[in-house]
């Protein structure tokens, strides 16, 4: 019988395990925005994109998704897949 | 000119309706005049909580409807200087009364009164939304469970999107035993994951129960420490500086003998 186990906690109290478990799924429930709230990120992303490039509206995706990092924790991350069609000649002078 | 404050936590069952009969009591005892709106229409509990549930003529979509003046439909606690009730309607529901209504009806209450305290609904509907259209501060409670915790962190932030920030957050029926033993979430765990301040730790307490059995807030207890707790909020609430009571520090002498123990361990060589 390990000696010091007996007088309480290693790192797997319950509680430790709640809280793990909380902060998980809270950062979940804090980045869930809503449909409507996406739609005008989306917009105004592709407002200023259009200045530079011709993009494929139907194929532009923009979600919130949660990222594992190196060190196991999660980070919330804005994810945009946006096809280009065609670049735009602006710019180009100044290179 | 009065505060209004509203007592929220979006989970049901933690304890809103005590927690607002209780800091009202307190609030009373203070020398303060306190009016207690129960703003769960359809589901009204805080006249049983505190005893008056014989004593009502009219409620609060009365008020709003106006069938009646507001001072009508007052319920005074007879026992408690200063203390009074405004009552739900129980035979309607949430749609009853819109978030104007409520407003106005708050406007008009802290005319009169120091405290206007507001027990809201458990959820995030409706009623929830009435219930903090014309608070000026928030007090959340929760309790040390997940599901609760849970709850409170989207209530936080629904409040902030509603031009209520700066919450203050009740811990409600903490048991020192599971606590200490590493079996209950702690005040320190639930503050760092919800982020906002403390302004009371209630502990389980059995004379709670026997309190609202005989409808007699127990802040009128000495004896009873979550009635103690209750006044300290209370206190709080007036500006005084209170210092949290031992539960909420207290080191138990096994955790001090295990510390010792875990320091010894951390220098022998195996």
């Amino acid at each position: 019988m390990d000696f010091f186990k007996f007088f309480g906690k290693d790192d797997n109290t319950s509680k430790d395990i709640a809280k793990e478990r909380l902060k998980l799924v809270l950062i979940h429930d804090r980045a869930n925005v809503s449909p409507k709230f996406l739609e005008m990120i989306k917009g105004d992303i592709l407002k200023v994109i259009s200045n530079y490039m011709e993009i494929e509206e139907k194929g532009f995706d923009i979600r919130l998704s949660r990222i594992e990092q190196d060190d196991d924790t999660y980070t919330s991350a804005l994810i945009a897949n946006i096809p280009i069609k065609k670049m735009k000649n602006i710019g180009k002078n100044n290179g | 000119m009065g505060e209004v404050i509203v007592i929220t936590s979006g989970k049901g069952g933690v304890g809103k309706t005590t927690t607002t009969a209780n800091i009202g009591t307190a609030l009373a005892l203070e020398g303060k005049k306190v009016v207690l709106v129960d703003a769960d229409i359809g589901l009204r509990n805080l006249d049983i909580v505190l005893g008056l549930e014989n004593r009502i003529v009219y409620d609060l979509v009365d008020v709003v409807e106006k069938t009646c003046r507001l001072k009508q439909a007052l319920v005074r606690d007879k026992r408690f200087e200063g203390l009074y009730l405004l009552p739900a309607a129980q035979t309607r529901d949430k749609n009853a009364v819109s978030p104007e209504q409520m407003q106005q009806l708050c406007e008009e209450l802290k005319q009169e009164f120091d405290y206007v305290l507001i027990d809201c609904p458990a959820g995030i509907e409706q009623g929830f939304k009435n219930a903090v259209a014309g608070a000026d501060k928030a007090i959340i409670v929760t309790v040390p469970e997940v599901s609760a915790v849970r709850d409170a962190d989207r209530i936080i932030g629904l409040l902030a999107s509603s031009e209520l920030p700066d919450p203050k957050l009740v811990i409600n029926r903490v048991r020192t035993d599971m606590v200490k033993r590493g079996d209950m979430i702690n005040i320190d765990d639930t503050l760092d994951i919800l982020g906002i301040d403390l302004i009371g730790v209630v502990p389980d307490d059995e004379k709670i129960i026997v309190s609202s059995n005989r409808g007699e807030p127990v802040v009128a207890e000495t004896s009873s420490p979550a009635g103690k707790a209750f006044r300290n909020i209370a206190k709080r609430i007036l500006g005084e500086n209170v210092p949290y009571q031992e539960l909420e520090v207290e080191e138990s002498f096994m955790e001090k003998l295990r510390k010792l123990f875990l320091s010894k361990k951390g220098t022998r060589s195996l």
